[in-house]
């Protein structure tokens, strides 16, 4: 057994009425890292998590999690993650407290006052403890449930879109909670559709139709993508927009304030017709840096054309 | 702690699951509210003895047999002569629409037959598709009818006599051949409102966490199949054993149904039975993704047995196959137990065959959920 892998699986597969939402997903998480998990709604994240965490049974495909074999040791693996549902899965009518005094008592947290307590204070919702869990925020329920998930010090964390609907400061002081729970060792997957969160990840997995198409640091990412980004800036962005769709070697067109991104695989040509347009509408040319985003857009394209 | 089992995650479970269910006022206020409020609706309807029921008098010569007769009738409070002098077609038109509950005929010789000494016969025609209704104003007829003769013969010979003991009252009951007493429905009410209620909350127990998502979440965290089943059954079983002492007490208080057997016997029935309901009622939850679909499964398993339990006709006299089918529901085993208590007094000898089959259908119940029962969520 790797014992550097927190999880290791290879070939996994999982059919709903026979299309593959999962296909053939092999992935290597490292102990202490953050591996980002991203890919358009629909892709199967939420699905490849739940077979990882022993919710779901693989149709193909095998591997380790903590050491821990998939499909037999579902029990072993269910104590050590700490799981959290994309969908809030808590209790609604059960109150803050009496929601986190249930995960101890499953886990057998001891003493499970203290525990709670404690959680409680970290939240700082200790006043408003006898509140319905369901009449908290989306943003609070979200940030409970994150607390429930690691009340018992799990070894590893499989978070799913975790700061959905999530405000920005909320959302900064999760991820610093999550360097410093990595900082101590524990592994975290967590799947985001936000880009500056995956740019926090040590290193990223995108998913597209079931498959795994892109994996690596996010320098790793940007940079496999193979792809040539330029800018144009001017007066008539919206004329030069409309020239460059669909212009040789142009796969992405994006205006961003008073600037237009401009995306292809063919770098060659891709200069060739932006100098054109550029010069046409009076514009300025100039290379650019691509994005992340940008490599994400274009897989998603990609996956358009393939078909779902 | 051991792999399988825990009382601390038992715990943990119980103590959700009883404050979602304290929460949950409607639904706790029908769980004690159904049984009460159909026990009273139900013992009512059943205790109260229908008198002063409308009847036809189909009498063409109306001598003073006849009259002594009508008089005697009348006088058990069951018949009220709405229609004295009816023609036999009137008569079966009442009765057809439902206008009057007898029709009693007396023949034309009727008088000349008693004073004969001859075998002197009344017909009374009682509709019986209610046959609680009717059964209570016929079982005083043979003799009601004797005495109103003897009276009416008064110091007459030794002969007359005689012939009024002779006398021969025919009863009809017509549309529904069979009788039901209220001692039998009483005791089986208990086990009919056990029934409805045990299996269809719990049925809705496991549903109602897939539902709502909270299943997934429940399925990551580390409690077995064991410790889940307890969790939701047993808070059930503690909702059966008010309801029963809630219905028992206003058995006892409101009809004061007769009890003749022992009480530890029939708590201890009545805990096997609500047993084997919520595990019922959680293995259909284990078979039903929405709580529609439990809703579904438990009337469709609700209705058969209540036909053929023996609770709205009786047993033996269904045919063969279809008491092979009633052996199947637990309620037909309890009603057979409960009414061997409550109305015999048997003892635990007496009702040990259907309580073993209770056991078996809590053990096999327990072995079937807990092998239907989902770790995953495939
Ligand atoms: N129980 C199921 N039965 C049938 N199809 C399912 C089931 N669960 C998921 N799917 C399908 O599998 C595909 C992948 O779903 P999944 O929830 O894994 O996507 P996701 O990447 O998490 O999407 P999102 O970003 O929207 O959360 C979807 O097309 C979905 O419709
Ligand atoms: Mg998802």
């Amino acid at each position: 057994m790797n014992g550097e892998a927190a999880i290791e699986v290879r070939g996994l597969t999982k059919r709903y009425g026979g299309r593959a939402v999962v296909d053939d997903v092999s992935l290597t998480v490292r102990k202490g890292e953050i591996a980002g998990f991203l890919g358009p709604n629909g892709s199967g994240k939420t699905t490849t998590i739940r077979l990882m965490c022993g919710l779901l049974t693989p149709d193909a495909g095998e591997g380790h999690v903590l050491g821990h074999d998939i499909r037999r040791a579902g029990r072993a693996i269910k104590r050590e993650v700490g799981y959290m549902t994309q969908r809030f899965s808590f209790y609604e009518d059960l109150t803050i407290e009496e929601n986190l005094n249930f995960v101890a008592g499953l886990y057998g947290l001891r003493p499970a006052r203290k525990h709670v307590a404690d959680t409680l204070a970290g939240l700082g919702l200790t006043a408003r403890r006898h509140q319905l869990a369901g009449a908290l925020s989306g943003g609070w329920k979200q940030r409970l449930a994150l607390a429930a998930c690691i009340m018992h010090a799990p070894k590893l964390l499989m978070l799913d879109e975790p700061t959905a609907g999530v405000d920005p400061k909320a959302r900064r002081e999760f991820w610093d909670e999550i360097h410093r729970l990595a900082a101590d060792g524990l592994t975290v997957l967590v799947s985001t559709h936000y880009m500056d969160e995956a740019e926090r990840c040590h290193r990223i997995n995108y998913i597209s139709a079931g498959r795994l198409v892109a994996k690596g640091t996010v320098a790793e990412v940007v940079r496999d993508a193979g792809l040539t980004t330029v800018v144009l800036e001017g007066e008539a962005l919206a004329e030069a927009a409309r020239r460059l769709r669909g212009a040789d070697g142009v796969d992405q067109v994006a205006p961003f304030g008073a600037t237009l991104h401009v995306v292809g695989r063919d770098g060659a040509s891709l200069r060739a017709s932006a100098e054109r347009v550029a010069a046409e509408t009076g514009s300025r040319m100039s290379a650019a840096e691509t994005s992340l985003e940008d490599v994400f857009i274009q897989l998603m394209g990609d996956a358009k054309d393939t078909g779902r | 702690m051991s792999r399988y089992f825990s009382l601390g995650r038992l715990i943990a479970l119980l103590a959700k699951e009883v404050i979602q269910m304290r929460r949950d006022r409607i639904t706790f206020a029908m769980m004690l509210g159904i049984p009460l409020i159909q026990l009273v609706l139900f013992g009512f309807a059943i205790n109260s003895d229908p008198k002063g029921l409308p009847a036809a008098l189909v009498a063409p010569t109306q001598d003073r047999y006849t009259r002594a007769m009508v008089t005697a009738l009348e006088l058990t409070g069951y018949y009220r002569f709405t229609h004295p002098a009816a023609s036999a077609a009137e008569a079966e038109a009442l009765i057809t629409r439902g206008d009057v509950a007898f029709v009693v005929t007396v023949p034309s010789d009727f008088g000349r037959r008693v004073a004969r000494g001859d075998h002197p016969q009344i017909l009374i025609e009682a509709d019986a598709t209610d046959p609680s209704v009717a059964s209570g104003a016929i079982s005083t007829l043979g003799t009601v009818a004797a005495e109103a003769l003897l009276r009416e013969s008064g110091g007459e010979a030794a002969a007359a006599e005689a012939s009024a003991a002779g006398i021969e009252v025919v009863v009809h009951e017509r549309y529904n051949p069979e009788g039901i007493t209220q001692y039998n429905i009483v005791p089986g009410l208990l086990g009919v409102i056990l029934q409805m209620t045990m299996v269809m909350m719990t049925s809705m127990a496991l549903t109602r966490e897939i539902e709502r998502g909270t299943m997934e979440n429940l399925l990551s965290m580390p409690a077995t199949p064991l410790e889940i089943m307890l969790g939701k059954v047993l808070p059930y079983l503690g909702v059966g054993a008010v309801q029963v002492t809630v219905v028992l007490v206003a058995a006892k208080l409101i009809f004061d149904v007769p009890f003749v057997g022992a009480l530890p016997l029939l708590l201890l029935g009545v805990f096997v039975f609500v047993a084997a309901l919520v595990i019922l009622g959680y293995l259909i939850s284990t078979a039903s993704r929405t709580q529609m679909q439990a809703m579904q499964l438990t009337f469709f398993f609700f209705l058969p047995s209540l036909l053929l339990s023996g609770f709205m006709f009786p047993y033996r006299g269904m045919p063969e196959w279809a008491q092979v089918l009633g052996e199947i529901f637990p309620l037909t085993h309890f009603l057979r137990l409960i009414r061997a208590v409550m109305l015999k007094g048997a003892d635990h000898a007496g009702v040990a065959q259907p309580m073993a089959a209770l056991v078996l259908f809590v053990l096999g119940l327990s072995a079937l959920a807990l092998m239907r029962f989902r770790r995953t969520l495939d």
